[in-house]
């Protein structure tokens, strides 16, 4: 606080009573946590904020009842197979993303654009650059937080239909051989659908155009992919059928998977790719990952400079 | 009750830029899918059939209303400029019911157009199945843009409900659970169709008589309910 001055000066000597007055404030001279630390906070803050955690109680509804969604017909599932003392789960682990894809897709293109447009509509980007992250560490975590969010929705089910499995005593080593399966082909579908969201998402500030524009993207190839193949099939042009599946990110991991995890492929007539045209795919989801991130680098390196 | 002004605005709204690019490229895919079909397997009526209603109606038409209906009022609700234009005297249905009207319209366009288009090459208008195409694509537009220019009004996940319902209400519930498909638009609309094309090819679930009463009442309902929260419209903060 400033002291009155206790004898009132003439006009003149106005000048040499300025003064700064020390008003208490300090430096921080605690430890410096640094980067890695920063770009840990802002990967759990991202991925909590993925599920509405920390967030309000309207925006963890969504989030929240698609997980439930995505996790009672495994329940289901589970039930059906304890009781019937069924000799197998009804639905391979590897087929349960390519059934309940439309969940997997609302999911994504709801909360894509929450991890990125909001930071990018209230101009929030160059404050995160002024603190010691760099452009690499916010793309990394939040393609991280939204990759490992998408796998977390992706495996609970997975998990909840091997467990049930062992439960109904089904044999240990087959199940658990599914069950792995399963989880590298969730794994790659989370990797590259978070890809394509986060992408999709980083163009646009407006939330609701880019939660359109994802599921345009993924819902609109589905849609093509899959009516082309059932007219090729039906056409009896069989060898047409898995190539015209690399356009759409959903047929793409159902032909790596049932190419190299196992799995009965979804195809229309089950003609899935063979191990040659397998190698293609895996090589276009792969491109297809790292192509995403090179493109989220690209446009976080101009934003908000 | 129609307002050229707000009318040019709502277009500009959803025309301009990023928007209207993502509206271009459904009807060019569909096109572009027509011709392959046509190349790789030669006019098919049951193909063409196909393609139209699986791709056409079942998922183009739905997602053109979507952005059309929920972009001709969302984003103004969203970021708070709607307030200029509830604070000039016109009258709130008005606003609504010329929203609508550019919505119908954009939807039209960018949905019934390209149907036709497609149908016709894929096999020339055969047993009138581009014609029964594009009037299901019409009838489907006026109920999607009303629809989901209510759901615009009503909350701020406008576009995520709307793709709910299109998605997973019409397509995965109705394939499963036959009741859920007496109450799909998509299933009135073909109502309609199956009149027009009068064969075996497009069928519905649903009665002509009850799709008209019902897509006749949901675009009404849906309009005077759209106005009537638009005159208590309450701003919310961003979450």
């Amino acid at each position: 606080m400033a002291v009155e001055q206790p004898q009132a000066p003439a006009m003149a000597r106005a000048g040499e009573q300025t003064r700064i007055h020390d008003i208490g404030y300090r430096s921080y001279d605690g430890p410096r946590l640094g980067r890695a630390y920063a770009r840990r906070s802002l990967y759990s803050q991202s991925l909590r904020g993925a599920y509405g955690l920390g967030r309000s109680a309207k925006s963890k509804v969504l989030p929240m009842l698609l997980f439930v969604v995505m996790c009672v017909p495994a329940l289901i599932m589970v039930a059906v197979a304890v009781t019937t003392k069924a000799n197998d789960l009804p639905v391979h682990y590897t087929r349960y993303a390519i059934i309940m894809q439309a969940m997997i897709g609302l999911y994504v293109a709801s909360q894509a654009p929450q991890a990125v447009s909001r930071d990018l509509r209230f101009k929030t980007v160059p404050l995160y650059f002024s603190r010691p992250i760099e452009t690499a560490d916010y793309v990394r975590a939040k393609f991280a937080a939204l990759a490992s969010a998408l796998f977390i929705l992706t495996a609970a089910p997975l998990l909840v239909l091997y467990v049930g499995a062992l439960l109904a005593k089904l044999d240990f080593t087959d199940q658990t051989k599914g069950f792995a399966q399963g989880l590298v082909s969730v794994a790659l579908l989370s990797l590259l659908f978070a890809g394509l969201g986060l992408v999709i998402a980083s163009v646009t500030p407006r939330r609701g155009f880019g939660i359109a524009a994802v599921i345009a993207v993924l819902t609109i190839s589905y849609g093509a992919v899959s009516t082309l193949q059932a007219i090729a099939d039906a056409q009896t042009n069989t060898g047409a059928v898995p190539w015209i599946g690399l356009f759409s990110p959903i047929t793409l991991i159902d032909g790596v998977q049932s190419a190299f995890l196992g799995a009965n492929s979804a195809f229309p007539g089950g003609a899935g790719p063979g191990n040659g045209e397998g190698v293609v795919y895996v090589l276009v989801v792969l491109g297809l990952i790292a192509g995403s991130y090179g493109l989220l680098m690209r446009r976080y390196r101009k934003v908000g400079l | 009750m129609y307002d050229p002004t707000v009318a040019r605005l709502t277009y500009r709204a959803l025309l301009g830029r990023r928007r209207a690019l993502i509206l271009g490229a459904l009807p060019v895919l569909l096109i572009v899918i027509s011709a392959a079909v046509r190349g790789f397997s030669g006019a098919d009526d049951q193909v063409a059939a196909d393609v139209l209603g699986g791709f056409a109606l079942a998922t183009m038409v739905p997602i053109i209303g979507v952005i059309a209906g929920t972009g001709a009022i969302g984003p103004e609700i969203d970021d708070g400029s709607v307030v200029y234009l509830l604070s000039k005297p016109v009258k709130r249905p008005t606003i609504i019911f010329t929203k609508l009207i550019v919505a119908i319209a954009v939807t039209m366009v960018f949905s019934a157009a390209p149907t036709f288009v497609a149908g016709l090459i894929l096999n020339g208008n055969g047993q009138q199945i581009a014609v029964a195409y594009t009037v299901a694509a019409l009838v489907a537009s006026i109920a999607y843009a009303a629809l989901f220019l209510l759901l615009g009004t009503v909350t701020r996940h406008a576009v995520v409900f709307g793709l709910v319902y299109a998605l997973v209400w019409e397509a995965l519930f109705g394939s499963l659970v036959s009741g859920a498909r007496t109450l799909s638009v998509q299933q009135w609309a073909l109502a309609v169709a199956q009149k027009v094309a009068g064969g075996d090819l497009v069928t519905s679930d649903v009665g002509l008589p009850t799709a008209v009463i019902l897509l006749a009442a949901v675009t009404a309902g849906a309009t005077w309910y759209a106005g009537q929260k638009l005159r208590t419209l309450k701003l919310a903060g961003e979450e």
